[in-house]
């Protein structure tokens, strides 16, 4: 969905089809919308963030509680990228490669989380896996808590990122060719040697993209995670949670802090994802 | 599709009985990890919602606040569809027709409601409506109240589900060219007219399917409303709202009678949004 766009597409031959007030009052107001919808709420936050000078900046992000948010989100992350990078691309493999019962049906799904809000998300997990609860009553016995607890925190970012790998990795390997795999099968190599060797290179770029969007999604994540959570300092605290528990204080200092931290990540991930794309693009043309 | 029948036919040819016991072991795992989560968290929420009675899910739903969020949701969704709508379309022609200094620049920015925290999203409203926010005194001037009124939401609104139309409508405007549309011109059609007999039409699955996202994601949008609603029970809040409250009220009947109407609407929405991308796909690889 995010991802592969042909924003870098080389431009049509310049063509004169609109008058100069026609082509420049489009141009005004797409970044008139652009600058009051984005650029605006953007460098007010900024600017906050900052507003205060340096030390207080660092003295904001680096408190105990705010730190171990930040770990915490990027430790689960990354778990959940991890996940991710394997269930996605086995998923599209499947998907592309095999037919088997249930693959339209499995296909559909997997946009299932862009749809259903987060929030609703959280509440699903809760009642599956709550304490009392259906499945939660059973892990509980077993002595895995998942409801108020890390694990839950990776399970609502898995369900909220799931989409993400398997549907950029999946047009490129409905683009590469079997026959150079089978190439390598008749030249003795197994199916895992000429998957690593063969395969993976291609897929590479689209699968590292899928991984940083997923990444960026996760870091982000709110609505599922602040019913899941617990959000407990120090323990179940994520670092959107924290913000919204700072805004509700009224603490606009370090609510402003953490969102420029966030910012500053998520800008860092959509310009290697955003060069990467260029890249690609250039390679195929 | 055609290409993907190939491939499979292809992979089917000259296989060993050992390639056959990985596929199957490829699909299990592929189909358990999606059961496990993505479908047990929906069978439960409807076992949730449902376990107590009809009546009472139907009671919920009917109760004064419910209809006052689900309208207010519904409000919300169809103003923020239409108006990104409009404006997206004008920010994808002219990311794709246009050239001017700093497009990538702009480009980028449209990518920015993917990756911020919703939360963050909200925060910003706050900061520039605010008390002592910079644009405070514009909104003033007009007397309207922003934060913590209806007119913030819709703000907040706008900038997640920003992005998709724009993305959608990029490619395929990109892919059609300027051939038609100059033809038009050449005989005698005015810019509105090429656009509605020319352009539009050519980009409207694309386009269809923009909106149904930017759709589906403004109905369930939480964190951003959450913070910029101010929680006013009956007159900010929407259904997305209504189940925070209501969890926290501890009234979980009410809660996943809401979780699983938001579900349902976001599952109808997904199916037309996937007749729509089939229609929108046939692009060349």
């Amino acid at each position: 969905m995010t991802g592969a766009v042909a924003s870098t597409a080389p431009l049509p031959p310049r063509v004169e089809l609109l008058r100069p007030w026609g082509r420049w009052g489009l141009r005004a107001t797409a970044i008139t919308y652009l600058l009051l919808v984005i650029v605006a709420p953007l460098s007010a936050v900024l600017a906050d963030g900052f507003g205060t000078g340096l030390a207080a900046f660092l003295r904001d992000v680096t408190s105990p509680v705010a730190l171990s948010a930040l770990k915490l989100t990027i430790f689960v992350a990354v778990v959940t990228t991890v996940i991710n990078a394997v269930m996605g691309t086995l998923t599209a493999y499947a998907l592309v490669r095999y037919d088997f019962p249930g693959r339209a049906v499995l296909n559909g799904i997997v946009d299932l989380p862009f749809a259903i809000p987060t929030l609703v998300t959280g509440v699903m997990l809760v009642v599956l896996y709550g304490p009392q609860r259906l499945v939660g009553q059973w892990l509980q016995s077993q002595g895995i808590e998942v409801i108020f607890a890390t694990p839950g925190i990776v399970l609502a970012m898995l369900f909220v990122t799931y989409p993400f790998v398997v549907r950029t990795v999946q047009p490129v390997l409905l683009g590469a060719e079997v026959r150079q795999e089978e190439a390598a099968f008749s030249l003795g190599a197994s199916k895992w040697t000429a998957f690593r060797r063969i395969l993976l290179p291609t897929l590479a770029p689209a699968l590292i993209s899928g991984c940083l969007l997923s990444f960026a999604r996760a870091l982000g994540e709110f609505g599922s995670v602040v019913i899941v959570a617990g959000n407990i300092p120090n323990v179940t605290l994520t670092a959107p949670v924290h913000i919204y528990g700072q805004i509700e204080s009224q603490n606009q200092q370090g609510a402003s802090a953490m969102s420029t931290v966030l910012l500053a990540l998520s800008f860092v991930l959509m310009l290697i994802i955003d060069t990467m794309q260029a890249r690609r693009t250039v390679d195929r043309g | 599709m055609a290409n993907e029948a190939v491939l499979r036919l292809e992979g089917r040819s000259n296989r060993r009985p050992r390639q056959r016991i990985g596929e199957v072991v490829i699909i299990t795992i592929v189909l358990a990890y999606a059961g496990v989560l993505l479908i047990g968290p929906l069978a439960a929420i409807v076992w949730g919602a449902l376990s107590s009675g009809i009546g009472e899910f139907v009671a919920q739903l009917t109760s004064p606040n419910a209809i006052a969020a689900l309208q207010l949701t519904l409000f919300l969704a169809f103003a923020a569809t239409a108006i990104n709508t409009v404006f997206g379309v004008c920010v994808a022609w002219v990311l794709v027709r246009d050239d001017f200094p700093g497009k990538r620049f702009v480009n980028g920015l449209v990518d920015l409601p993917f990756a911020a925290s919703p939360v963050i999203a909200g925060y910003m409203l706050i900061l520039l409506f605010g008390r002592n926010g910079w644009l405070t005194p514009v909104a003033d001037l007009l007397g309207v109240k922003i934060v913590f009124a209806i007119p913030g939401m819709l703000l907040a609104t706008l900038f997640v589900s920003m992005p998709f139309v724009v993305r959608e409508v990029m490619p395929l405007l990109a892919h059609v060219g300027t051939t038609q549309e100059m033809a038009a011109y050449t005989m005698g059609a005015g810019p509105w007219q090429t656009f509605w007999r020319v352009t539009l039409p050519s980009i409207r699955w694309g386009l269809f399917y923009g909106i149904s996202l930017t759709f589906a994601r403004a109905i369930g949008e939480f964190g951003a409303v959450l913070v910029v609603s101010g929680g006013v029970t009956g007159y900010t809040e929407t259904a997305t709202l209504f189940i925070f409250r209501a969890l926290d009220d501890r009234n979980p009947a009410g809660a996943y009678a809401m979780a699983l109407t938001l579900g349902l609407t976001s599952f109808v929405v997904l199916l037309v949004m996937e007749y729509f991308k089939k229609r929108s796909s046939p692009m060349p690889s």
